[in-house]
């Protein structure tokens, strides 16, 4: 390779991206609408599920377990009624996700045996939704049930201890404020980095076909890898850049904990970044013209990135077939990365797994890459 | 024996290149000496692009040899890019890169030292007349200064062999005169130029021509000789009515063409002296009073016609 080609390569190259204001705005805007846009509307976390209640005791005992409901953020009552009817108009209308129903012999029950029935009805259109409404609901009646517990052995003369009541306390690792936005923004660099990676090296070779340059560039002495690394100079570094820019808001503007070492990040940012150019280079080489190479490129880089890298659906709850498939997509090892990096802060001792997987896919598209571009016509 | 080795700079020996099922270039030999300027001659479709872009070793021929300045550049087709420089039909820089950047990036590709680039570009632009434009964005050029700027390019490394496809279709009249005046003083300092041409005016031009057609080489030779090889004699009737002219002699004894050329119909013959009193009479008869029967110099557009029939001339410009 001869260094004066491969940097008049790179140089051109990058005077065009300069003076090009789509690749441009790829380059530049699309990580900052991403970035906020993933990053404020992507939330799997879900608060003040509207809730109907309808008490058909009112006692004291029927109202601590409302209040149980409306002391936490993830309900907010936003019907109390007085028929079983009420509820359903509430649901067909869509005013209320959820419901609970306090029988009329609530308290009585309860002083009697100990516990009491509780209905809870889950309008299950979203199901997504229902789940965790109904994960949330059980945490709230746990709650209530423990204060209730205690007032009635009290009662009872028994003392609490010896009830032997027993107390779920959850603790939670690695993400302590359970924030589902912590979880997503690591992976969320992973999908900017790979989007405009690829967008952007995707037309580098079909441009210059498309443009009719590229005759006069193969008749003179440049040499296929300099062709390629001069062109992969310029995006390489747009890619850190960018990267630079979307970890550093995933720290300091969405407070994600960051616990890990920024020398495995920038390493394997690298190695990714190396990923996704070479997969967008290859498009580049065999598909002739820009809008062409543009969409295969967002084909294979944003569908598996947001699908099959655990960025949002988690890789353990997809069929085995799907999770065998997991292991072929390159953004699957840097989200995994992300991810350890940020929340665990962990060291190469855990991640030469993941880390030896985005070498090799480098390795492998880098050399695919290397010989794919051929000096003819 | 070494001399004469390098006397010729281009060597080509049955080259041949098919597209699918249309064979689009056919056995073709040549030998190009050193400081010719070289023309390839023929109607769209002849085969001109295919043989110069097999030259430029951008495409790989499916048979025959090309020897350029030595090299062999069917097998050794990046040292041959060394010596030559190639010049497409469809304008090849970066149209969002001004003049002196895509100078300067064709340099480096080429090798010229940082130095060396810079003092040349400098001369080069000065000739061509464009150093006032040298911070103009290619994009922004007129055709004629497109393809200066691709001369300028192409001669940045000082080629020994200059291809040009095509190089002044849809360039002012202008601009190609100062094209020519560039391309003789090349000529002048060695350098072999083979280009293809549509335009006979530019055929003349050159030092010797392969007339094409049908991807094949039909004729090649000397203007003059080829001039002089035209069978028969050249008669130019001028006219007012050059349409009814050529209606009214075609098909006439001894008469083995008629060619419209603007208000005169080329009208070729087997014997000057015999036909024009019987060209006279054919013309009078038709009611063309005005017409003024004089022997003519062939053009190489006559000649081409000539010597390959009538098969499509129309095509030539």
């Amino acid at each position: 390779m001869n260094i004066q080609r491969l940097l008049a390569m790179a140089y051109k190259e990058a005077l065009q991206v300069w003076r090009d204001p789509r690749s441009l705005a790829v380059a530049l805007l699309m990580p900052l609408m991403q970035m906020g846009l993933l990053g404020y509307g992507v939330s799997l976390d879900i608060k003040h599920v509207p809730l109907c209640v309808y008490d058909q005791e009112n006692s004291q005992a029927s109202r601590s377990v409302v209040d149980s409901f409306t002391a936490s953020s993830w309900f907010t009552i936003s019907h109390t009624i007085s028929s079983e009817a009420g509820i359903r108009r509430a649901m067909d209308r869509g005013e209320c996700a959820a419901a609970i129903v306090i029988p009329v012999d609530f308290s009585r029950t309860l002083s009697a045996t100990g516990s009491a029935p509780l209905q809870a009805i889950f309008d299950a259109t979203d199901v997504n939704t229902t789940n965790i409404a109904m994960g949330y609901a059980q945490g709230v009646v746990a709650q209530a049930n423990a204060a209730l517990t205690a007032r009635w052995a009290a009662s009872h003369g028994a003392q609490p201890s010896l009830v032997g009541q027993v107390d779920l306390e959850p603790s939670v690792w690695f993400n302590e404020t359970l924030e589902s936005r912590d979880f997503i923004i690591p992976g969320v660099v992973a999908v900017i980095l790979a989007l405009v990676g690829a967008q952007l090296t995707s037309l580098t070779i079909s441009r210059e076909w498309e443009r009719g340059t590229m005759e006069q560039l193969i008749s003179t002495p440049v040499t296929p890898l300099e062709v390629m690394f001069g062109k992969l100079i310029p995006y390489f570094a747009i890619g850190l850049l960018d990267a630079a820019f979307c970890l550093a808001v995933a720290a300091f503007w969405f407070h994600v904990p960051f616990h890990g070492s920024v020398g495995i990040l920038f390493v394997t940012t690298a190695l990714f970044d190396l990923v996704v150019l070479g997969i967008g280079y290859l498009i580049s080489v065999r598909i002739r013209n820009q809008l062409g190479a543009s969409q295969v490129a967002l084909l294979l880089t944003m569908l598996p990135t947001t699908l099959l890298s655990g960025y949002t659906f988690p890789i353990d709850q997809m069929p085995a077939a799907i999770q065998v498939l997991t292991y072929a997509v390159y953004s699957r090892y840097y989200v995994t990365i992300l991810r350890a990096i940020f929340l665990k802060g962990s060291g190469l001792t855990d991640l030469w797994a993941p880390i030896l997987g985005l070498v090799a896919y480098a390795a492998i598209i880098i050399w695919l890459a290397a010989r794919a571009f051929r000096k003819q016509l | 024996m070494m001399a004469e080795v390098n006397e010729i700079a281009v060597r080509v020996h049955g080259l041949s290149k098919s597209f699918g099922s249309v064979q689009a270039v056919r056995d073709i030999d040549l030998a190009v000496a050193q400081g010719e300027i070289f023309g390839l001659v023929g109607p769209d479709g002849a085969g001109k692009t295919t043989i110069m872009r097999m030259l430029a070793a951008v495409l790989r021929p499916d048979a025959g040899e090309i020897l350029v300045d030595g090299v062999d550049v069917v097998a050794e087709a990046e040292r041959a890019k060394l010596h030559l420089s190639y010049m497409p039909q469809r304008f090849g820089l970066y149209e969002d890169l001004t003049i002196a950047e895509n100078i300067f990036f064709y340099g480096a590709l080429f090798g010229v030292p940082r130095g060396e680039r810079i003092a040349r570009s400098q001369e080069l632009l000065e000739v061509a007349g464009l150093l006032p434009f040298r911070n103009r964005l290619a994009g922004q050029l007129s055709g004629g200064m497109k393809q200066k700027l691709g001369l300028i390019c192409a001669l940045i490394h000082t080629p020994r062999v200059l291809l040009l496809d095509e190089p002044t279709t849809g360039v002012d009249p202008v601009s190609r005169r100062d094209f020519w005046a560039i391309l003789y003083n090349l000529r002048e300092s060695g350098v072999t130029i083979v280009l293809s041409t549509a335009y006979m005016d530019e055929a003349e031009r050159c030092s010797r021509l392969a007339l094409l057609h049908g991807g094949e080489i039909r004729h090649c030779d000397t203007p003059q000789h080829l001039k002089a090889a035209m069978p028969g004699a050249l008669l130019a009737i001028a006219s007012a009515h050059p349409r009814d002219v050529r209606e009214a002699v075609s098909g006439k004894p001894g008469v083995l063409g008629a060619l419209l050329m603007g208000d005169r119909v080329h009208v070729r013959v087997d014997d000057a002296g015999r036909r024009i009193p019987e060209l006279r009479a054919v013309v009078a008869d038709r009611g063309i009073a005005d017409a003024v029967i004089t022997p003519a110099e062939p053009g190489i557009e006559d000649v081409f016609v000539a010597l390959l029939g009538e098969e499509k001339p129309h095509e030539l410009r």
